[in-house]
Order: C-alpha cells, then sequence, then structure tokens
C-alpha cells in the first residue's frame, strides 16, 4: 500500500471525483492558480481547467451561498474555506440556507455540498484563526461532519462526503497536512457515521476526533510503557452522523471513558459523548467520564503556551491514571 | 441602457413611453392581459383570505402581506421560459401563485398542515416548487442573493440559456452578501437578474432613514459594473419591457442587471408588525390605494383596450375569492402533520433509505 501525505490523500480524493462526475467543481479563495493556500488543490487548476476549479474574490458569504445555489440546482460543489473559521462570516448561508432548506421544502430540495477546510488551533495564528466549528455545525439536523485523522481517512471520507446527496463539512487539520501513511490505492471511499478503533485495549477508552486521536495515540502508547495499562484509542472520524455503537461497545469492553476534544469544553462534541455513554451505558462504567479538552479560552497566540491549551499527552495521561487507579 | 440618476422617471401612473408597444408586449392577446390580471387578483384575494385565518389565530409566526404589490410578481415571472429560474425573501405569496403553486397548497402551508406545499415545514416564508424552478421563499434578508447567483451559476455550467431572477427587498440592499453576490456577478458574468423590490420601507425604516443614496438603489450597480435600471412597477407594460430586457442580456451575454421596481404595500412588514400605521401617515396608504393600485391600473388599462369590462372583471374576481374560499376550506379541512414526521426531510440519504442514510446515528433524541 503506498504511504502519501495527508495533503496528497486529499488532493488525490479531489482529482478522482473531478475525473469521475462532471458535476463535481471546486471552488474557493486561491484553490486554482496559486494552486491553494495550503496546496491541497495542487495542480488540479491546470489538469481540469476554469471550468472545474475556480478562485474566487475573498467572499465567504457570497460564494459559499453560491454553492448552495448550485448544489440545489444538481450540481456538486466542493467549497473550500481557506481556514474553517472564516466559516463563521458565512454562517447564515451554511446554516440557514445549506442545512434548513431541505427541511423547510419538505423534502422537495436537497443539497450535495462539501464545504472542506483546515479546522484547528495549534499553528499560532490567535483565536480569529483557531475555530473547531464541529461542534456548533453538528449542532444543526441537516449538515453531516467529518474529522479525518490519518491520509487514509482523509482520502476516503473526502470522496463519501462528495458523493453524499445532503452537504457535508469535511474538516482538515493544517498540523496534519505533512502527515504520511498508507492508503489503499483506487476507489476507497469511508462511509460516513462509521468510527475507527485506531488501537484496541481493555483498560480505558480513549475516544476522540481529528488531530486528538493522534494525542491519544501517543498518550496509549507511554500508558502502556509507563503504567502497563491497555488504552484502546476510538476515532470517531464522523461527529453527524455517529457511529454510538463502536464507542459504546468500546467502553462496555473498558468500563472507563477519557473523552479528548480539541473543541472548547462547553457543548463541545466530547460532551454529547459524554451524555450518550451515560444514557446508555451507565451500568458499564467503573468510573466517571473524563474529558481533556482545549483550555477554555479564546485560542492564545504565545506558542508554548498554546501547546499547553491543546490537549497533550501529559493531561490525558494524568485523566488516565485519576481512573484507572 | 441604464438611466442616470436624473433620468428616474417620477411616480405618476403614466410612463413616459408607451411600453404596450415594447416588442414583448406588442403581441399579447387579450387572453394572456386578462390572465395577468386575474393572477393579480388572485393574488390579492388569496392574501386577504389568509389575513382573515391569521386574525383568527389558526396561524402561526409571521404573515408577509403582498398587497399592493401584484403587478411586480405576475409582470416579472410571466416572463419565465423553461430555463428561467426565480427565488425570493420571505414575501413570497404572489411569486409562488404566479409561478403556478395552486392556492391549496400554499394555504394549508400557512395552516401548518400536512397538505401544505412544505408540508407544513416551512410556514408563510419558505414556499417552494423546484419543479417550477422557484427555488423559495427564504426568511433571512437578502440570504437569498448569493442561492440566485449559484442558481444562475449553474445554468450556465450546464450550458443551459436561462437566468434566475432574484427577488429582493429595498432593505437587503444594505446586506453585505447582496454586494458580494453582486461583484461575483458581474465578475464572472453570470446571468442573474436580481428585482429590488422597492416598496420604500424596510419594516418600519424608510428609504431615507436606510440608505446613503436616497434616490435610487438600483444605481449601487454602477459599483460593480452592473446595468441597471428603474421601473415604475404599477405599470404593467414597463415591468414586463424592462424586466425582458434585462433577461435578454442574461440569457445572451449571461451579464447580470439589477432592476429597482418602485411599488408600495399596503400592510404592514407583517401582520405582526405593531406599528404598521406609525411610522406612515395612514393618508399615504390611501394615496396609493386611490391612485397608485396596480390591479385598478391594469382594470382600467384593459378597459380603455376594450378587453375588459365590469362584467367581465367581476367575473375573474368571483372566481378568485372563489378559489381561496375553497383554498381555506381544504386547507381547514387537512391534518395536521404527525409527530413522527418532524424527523422526515432532514437528510436526503435518510429519506431514500439508502446505506448512507441507515449508517450512523442522525438524529440525538432519547
Amino acid at each position: 500500500m503506498p504511504v502519501i501525505t495527508y495533503r496528497q490523500a486529499l488532493n488525490d480524493a479531489l482529482a478522482e471525483e473531478l475525473e469521475r462526475d462532471e458535476s463535481v467543481f471546486l471552488m474557493g479563495e486561491e484553490v486554482a492558480e496559486y494552486n491553494g493556500a495550503y496546496k491541497i488543490t495542487e495542480g488540479l487548476w491546470k489538469r481540469f481547467g476554469d471550468k472545474r476549479v475556480i478562485d474566487t474574490p475573498i467572499s465567504e458569504a457570497g460564494f459559499i451561498g453560491l454553492g448552495v445555489g448550485a448544489a440545489m440546482m444538481g450540481l456538486r460543489p466542493v467549497m473550500e474555506l481557506m481556514f474553517w473559521s472564516f466559516a463563521y462570516v458565512a454562517y447564515d448561508q451554511i446554516i440557514n440556507n445549506a442545512g434548513c432548506v431541505r427541511y423547510m421544502s419538505g423534502g422537495l430540495i436537497n443539497c450535495p455540498l462539501v464545504i472542506r477546510g483546515p479546522a484547528n488551533g495549534g499553528t499560532n495564528v490567535g483565536a480569529t484563526h483557531s475555530h473547531t466549528p464541529e461542534n456548533f455545525l453538528a449542532n444543526t439536523p441537516g449538515l453531516k461532519v467529518v474529522c479525518p485523522a490519518t491520509p487514509a481517512d482523509a482520502k476516503g471520507l473526502m470522496k463519501a462526503a462528495i458523493r453524499d446527496n445532503d452537504p457535508v463539512c469535511v474538516m482538515e487539520n493544517t498540523l496534519l497536512y505533512g502527515d504520511q501513511g498508507e492508503v489503499p490505492e483506487g476507489d476507497y471511499v469511508i462511509p460516513i457515521g462509521v468510527a475507527d478503533v485506531k488501537r484496541e485495549g481493555t483498560d480505558v477508552s480513549l475516544i476522540a476526533h481529528g488531530r486528538a486521536v493522534l494525542t491519544c495515540l501517543a498518550a496509549a502508547h507511554r500508558l502502556h510503557e509507563e503504567f502497563n495499562i491497555s488504552a484502546e484509542v476510538v476515532d470517531l472520524r464522523s461527529i453527524r452522523p455517529l457511529d454510538e455503537e463502536t464507542v459504546l461497545d468500546s467502553v462496555r469492553k473498558t468500563h472507563r471513558a477519557v473523552l479528548v476534544d480539541e473543541n472548547k469544553p462547553f457543548c463541545g462534541v466530547s460532551a454529547q459523548i459524554a451524555t450518550m455513554i451515560q444514557e446508555k451505558a451507565f451500568d458499564d462504567l467503573d468510573a466517571p467520564v473524563q474529558r481533556v479538552c482545549s483550555l477554555d479560552a479564546p485560542a492564545i497566540y504565545s506558542p508554548p503556551l498554546e501547546i499547553q491549551q491543546l490537549p497533550t499527552a501529559d493531561r490525558i495521561i494524568q485523566k488516565v491514571l485519576a481512573v484507572c487507579s | 441602457m441604464s438611466v442616470t440618476r436624473a433620468e428616474k422617471p417620477k411616480k405618476t401612473g403614466k410612463s413616459p413611453v408607451d411600453y404596450a408597444k415594447a416588442p414583448i408586449n406588442a403581441d399579447l392577446t387579450p387572453k394572456q392581459k386578462l390572465g395577468f390580471l386575474a393572477d393579480m387578483l388572485r393574488i390579492r384575494r388569496f392574501e386577504q383570505a389568509s389575513l382573515k385565518l391569521y386574525q383568527q389565530g389558526k396561524m402561526g409566526g409571521f404573515l408577509h402581506l403582498y398587497i399592493g404589490q401584484e403587478s411586480v410578481a405576475v409582470g416579472t415571472l410571466a416572463l419565465m421560459g423553461e430555463n428561467d429560474h426565480a427565488i425570493t425573501a420571505y414575501r413570497d405569496h404572489g411569486h409562488a401563485l404566479v409561478v403556478g403553486m395552486s392556492m391549496n397548497e400554499c394555504m394549508a402551508e400557512l395552516l401548518g398542515k400536512a397538505t401544505g406545499c412544505s408540508k407544513g415545514k416551512g410556514g408563510s416564508m419558505h414556499f417552494f416548487a423546484p419543479d417550477k424552478n422557484f427555488w423559495g421563499g427564504h426568511g433571512i434578508v437578502a440570504g437569498q442573493t448569493p442561492l440566485g447567483l449559484g442558481i444562475a451559476f449553474a445554468l450556465k455550467y450546464k450550458g443551459l440559456k436561462g437566468c434566475c431572477l432574484t427577488y429582493l427587498g429595498d432593505g437587503a440592499v444594505n446586506q453585505g452578501v447582496f454586494h458580494e453576490s453582486l461583484n461575483i456577478a458581474a465578475l464572472w458574468d453570470i446571468p442573474v437578474v436580481y428585482i429590488i423590490e422597492n416598496n420604500q420601507y424596510s419594516m418600519g425604516t424608510s428609504l431615507a432613514r436606510s440608505s446613503a443614496i436616497k434616490s435610487c438603489l438600483a444605481e449601487r450597480a454602477t459599483g460593480y459594473d452592473m446595468d441597471w435600471d428603474i421601473v415604475n412597477g404599477e405599470n404593467l407594460y414597463e415591468v414586463r419591457a424592462k424586466t425582458w430586457d434585462a433577461m435578454q442580456r442574461a440569457h445572451e451575454k449571461c451579464r447580470p442587471a439589477i432592476l429597482e421596481i418602485d411599488t408600495y404595500r399596503y400592510y404592514g412588514h407583517s401582520v405582526a408588525d405593531a406599528n404598521a400605521k406609525k411610522y406612515r401617515k395612514p393618508e399615504e396608504i390611501e394615496f396609493y390605494k386611490q391612485n397608485h393600485d396596480p390591479i385598478n391600473l391594469w382594470e382600467n388599462r384593459l378597459k380603455e383596450e376594450g378587453i375588459a369590462d365590469e362584467a367581465v372583471i367581476k367575473k375573474l374576481d368571483d372566481a378568485a375569492k372563489k378559489e381561496a374560499a375553497a383554498a381555506v376550506q381544504f386547507a381547514e379541512d387537512s391534518p395536521f402533520p404527525e409527530l413522527e414526521s418532524i424527523f422526515d426531510d432532514i437528510y436526503y440519504e435518510v429519506d431514500m433509505g439508502t446505506e448512507s442514510g441507515q449508517t450512523g446515528r442522525h438524529f440525538f433524541n432519547d
């Protein structure tokens, strides 16, 4: 199996879907001639031309709204937000129009739209560029949200998102773009709504999405080496729809759960997971559910502090030790 | 094509140009002209019937009445061809009826019934009929303006010769997303025709208190190298002629345009508008009713042309009243949606029972 970067996996997914379906087009700031601010779309404009890969003015509300309208007409727009943080100026278009148009039309309209881009902190760009809005968007019935953590998941989920007939928000991570991993060749599609056990274990379940999955894997390695604790790592992959069974199966096996989330704690994704576990697996728990989230302040600029603001392996290990003692 | 601000026609009821002779109007048959009257009457009688239901407490939320503006929807939407599309804001009843939605499904939607056009899920502001190229019905001021752009973009992408008539009110011109849409439309040659229905008030705020340029809203198009025009909305011939010009430019050259159609609403911003008669004088409303009512003016025109007399007009009006009364009956007799239906029509994949729709949990109830 070839080893490629997360960036290349996304690029391959986009290229394959552009090739496969004439109704797919890419649009966003700097996606075409500049080859993408983060080079996710590198080479695609040259290969597919002006009609299929389109640079926009800096008008997120305008071009995301355009994408919603085009999707209502049956096209499959893949819209890049240079940062998911910029979605906040297009919020009305995403929530009210992409998210609600099917419902308000009584099912007469559907919106096969993909909005993609990085949604992460940890790059020292300050609070305005470091938002992780997966919880906000997953709070809207009508939208789907996926957060791939590995190159293989990035490719498979991106292809599934483009083929899906509902609006899908794909949240990537600039810190992962250079990561390498094995990615199956050919038409590799991962169904949306299926979690993945990234590491098996017996003593505690670490449940996470996006880059926090990798932090969990690092923590699990150290827990094994230093404390002889066997941690299972469950990658949600998809926030909405949510694979509850995989999470609950893991908790029923380990009887302990630590939820790790680069979201802020208040109404973050992990808050929903915690509720679900107490509702459906309370009797299986041997300890209270714990959470490790981003520290509850706007994303700080100062580089050494921002590292501490995001979930770290140390903080995860402390929480695990508290429930495994 | 575009006029300068100094040339903006005065609202006199009579245009300096005889737009009846414009190519798009010259060949109209008496039947078509009576059809326009019938449609305007249908809108008015539908809305008057809906107002009664609202006052009887049978409707929730908002009811934004179009009464007084009928000539705009009728004059513009009747021009739509196979590949022309339309989208509007929340004052959408008139547009819905003109594109061919039935009074029954619209009235039932107002009452939140399962037989409504959106199965009771949208309400007054959210009527849709994609099979009739009508894409709503949108509640957030100017939120529909980039959607119209996207619909027109899709037409061009598919190589279809059409345009999207995208309606907005005078208050919507001050929203940022409208300006983003104008820039993109002109930059990329998108065949969208923006139609500002200028009824002079954005809720309770007059144009003079909301727009830096007070005399003309369409002129903002010059900032985006876009064609624009001012239209006397009470003159159906003028509405048709100028809208057709803009549609032709969109069809042939993919050029967008802004039309500002002067019109007037008799009721408040919505029926719930407590100050409907405070921010303007009752005499002003009465003046418009007496002198600028688009239905009266069209009736007079048809009489002058020898196409209609009082008897013909009464017959059309009676038919509209009867249709509206039947729609009220239909709506009242219809059932409310079942509680289980609250989870339908959220995700296409779930509704269709596809593999994707059955993977993972989509709804988070107990």
